[in-house]
């Protein structure tokens, strides 16, 4: 399985598609960084109209490197499972594609393994996709703007909250909510898997996939106590964004933040347990599928 | 001779059409053996299931002795295949296809047998290049050094010659020829080139809608006996009427031209009988090379019945 992967790695880096998300990544993260800098006081204006008389804070300092990572990552969750599914989705689609799937399965490997190698590759991309992320919108933010205690703004409910994490309390939140996102993306990467079996080439994968995270998305974001209630806790999306968990810092009685805690930990491992439950069902379907599948191309 | 290949009743169904109905053949070893037929006949179909491509709907495939079904991975460790046309990794170098290939067929790969395979089908000086830049002859080069990198006893070659120009194809001749005399691999390969399959093969199958047409050593299938000549004659609709009426009838071939399939010895005696009869002959032809023998076979079911009865 070692050398499998090995060789499905070796194949996706010579790929230049690879290189695409990763340059989109850094394009996204460079423009909100330059953005931030040359305007971030601004946006941080906007945020803190409605409590600057209550809530005093030096502003210039809000602006920080694990700000504008928090920043960063809200916006990007939305486009980076369109980024991986450009790789997963074409992970048997494209052999088939190319001509090589029959090639490829006319070896002593069988089709189980090829799936789990095509997971596991798909899943090493992403992570690295990930540590691309936290390179460029965390580290290099850091360098840029500088480290400073963190601003989380949060609606709950009907009102409007703003958190304040102090710098030495933030390094493991965010090392915590990169292996959330981790796990939260191998979901797309193994949903476009599945999709990937049954096409020829990786164009309908890929749309299939964006499009099932759209609707998706757009259902768990429906405020219908039915839908709520029925649909919204099977669905992955639902979880997404659940990575936000590990910022939303406990408090006390008088309402003080409490250092090294989290507003509701059991929340995030339910999430934890239902995105992996969806990773194993996603992948087992992708095995079951493949194996009776004929290559025909 | 040990058998290798072993196809037992194998059916193939798509939807309500069967791809390979209810076909049965052995290969021996050191076999050529041509896998003859049509497009469309079945024989990508059944070379997909004997490399576990696609999966049978009925019957049985033994290699080596093993079932297909239960041994693949063993059994595949032996076989080298080229499918259709051979594509590889376009992005990737011709090194680096023959790499990954022989590293999944289970070998301990070394640069010195990769370079041996590349130079022994003509690569080694294009090792490095990517194969999008290969002209279809050397990709189908490229296609069959990774059939043989792991030396499979068994190299199974579906249409290998398609896109190749005459020399390539003279090239892909001699390599075969070559690999079942000097190395003892036993090679079924399926064209529709027939030609290609005379020349190189000792034993064939042709099917026909997925079905076995005929089977047996080339050698024999060539036989004279079964000579097809066909005559022009004044009035071709008149000359066939006589022959019907008369002792030629069994050998007359159901076609729109004048045709019998009979023993080349008799031919001039036929001629003769034709003479006496009046009728005025303009030409005749007689052949038995495979290609007119297999499209007698393919274009009339009536002379298959009758040949393979």
């Amino acid at each position: 399985m070692w050398k499998l992967l090995q060789i499905e790695l070796f194949k996706i880096s010579k790929r230049p598609r690879t290189y695409i998300a990763f340059i989109a990544v850094a394009a996204i993260v460079f423009i909100f960084q330059f953005a931030f800098k040359v305007d971030g006081q601004s946006y941080m204006d906007l945020m803190l109209q409605n409590v600057k008389d209550t809530f005093t804070f030096d502003r210039v300092q809000a602006i920080n490197g694990y700000f504008m990572c928090y920043i960063i990552l809200n916006t990007l969750i939305i486009q980076v499972p369109i980024l991986i599914a450009l790789i997963a989705a074409d992970s048997i689609s494209g052999e088939a594609n190319m001509g090589t799937l029959r090639l490829l399965m006319s070896k002593p490997v069988s089709r189980t393994q090829i799936i789990l190698v095509k997971f596991a590759a798909a899943t090493v991309f992403t992570v690295f996709l990930l540590l691309w992320m936290a390179a460029t919108s965390l580290f290099l933010s850091l360098y840029i703007f500088g480290v400073g205690d963190m601003l989380i703004f949060r609606t709950k409910g009907d009102e409007s909250q703003i958190l304040l994490i102090t710098r030495d309390d933030i390094m493991w939140r965010y090392y915590a909510a990169f292996a959330y996102a981790a796990v939260a993306l191998t979901v797309i990467a193994a949903l476009s898997l599945l999709l990937s079996i049954f096409a020829e080439n990786s164009i309908g994968p890929i749309i299939a996939t964006v499009c099932i995270v759209i609707v998706c998305t757009i259902i768990s974001n429906i405020n219908v106590p039915v839908i709520d209630k029925n649909v919204k806790p099977f669905l992955f999306t639902s979880y997404l964004v659940g990575w936000k968990g590990f910022f939303y810092i406990g408090t006390d009685i008088d309402g003080k933040t409490i250092k090294g805690s989290l507003e509701n930990w059991p929340a995030i491992r339910k999430s934890l347990g239902i995105l992996i439950a969806h990773i194993f069902i996603l992948v087992a379907l992708s095995v079951a599928a493949f194996k009776k599948k004929d290559i025909l191309s | 001779m040990a058998l290798i290949i072993e196809v037992d009743h194998l059916s193939k169904k798509f939807s309500d059409v069967y791809a390979v109905n209810d076909l049965s053949f052995t290969v021996q070893q050191g076999d050529i053996y041509g896998f003859l037929g049509q497009n469309g006949a079945g024989k990508s179909t059944t070379i997909r299931m004997l490399l576990t491509l696609v999966k049978p709907t009925a019957g049985n495939i033994i290699l080596f002795g093993k079932k297909l079904s239960t041994n693949r991975s063993d059994i595949l460790r032996q076989v080298g295949a080229v499918i259709e046309k051979p594509d590889l990794y376009k992005y990737l170098s011709a090194y680096d296809n023959l790499s990954i290939f022989a590293k999944m067929s289970g070998i301990k790969v070394t640069k010195q047998i990769l370079m041996d395979q590349l130079q022994m089908v003509g690569l080694k000086e294009r090792a490095k290049d990517t194969v999008r830049t290969f002209s279809q002859g050397m990709k189908q080069r490229l296609g069959i050094a990774v059939a043989l990198v792991h030396n499979p006893a068994l190299i199974v070659l579906d249409e290998p010659t398609n896109g190749l120009d005459p020399q390539g194809i003279a090239d892909m001749r001699n390599l075969i020829l070559k690999l079942s005399r000097e190395m003892g691999k036993t090679v079924l390969i399926s064209s529709h080139i027939l030609s290609e399959i005379e020349l190189i093969a000792n034993r064939m199958i042709i099917i026909h809608k997925g079905k076995k047409m005929v089977e047996g050593n080339v050698a024999e299938l060539l036989d004279p006996l079964h000579t097809l000549v066909e005559i022009e004659t004044l009035s071709n609709a008149s000359a066939k009427q006589l022959l019907l009426q008369s002792e030629w009838a069994p050998f007359v071939q159901q076609s729109n031209a004048l045709q019998l399939m009979m023993n080349k010895a008799e031919v001039p005696l036929l001629i003769n009988y034709l003479v006496t009869m009046g009728v005025q002959i303009l030409s005749v032809n007689s052949s038995h090379s495979l290609e007119n023998y297999f499209l007698s076979l393919t274009t009339q079911s009536g002379h298959v019945e009758a040949f393979a009865n």
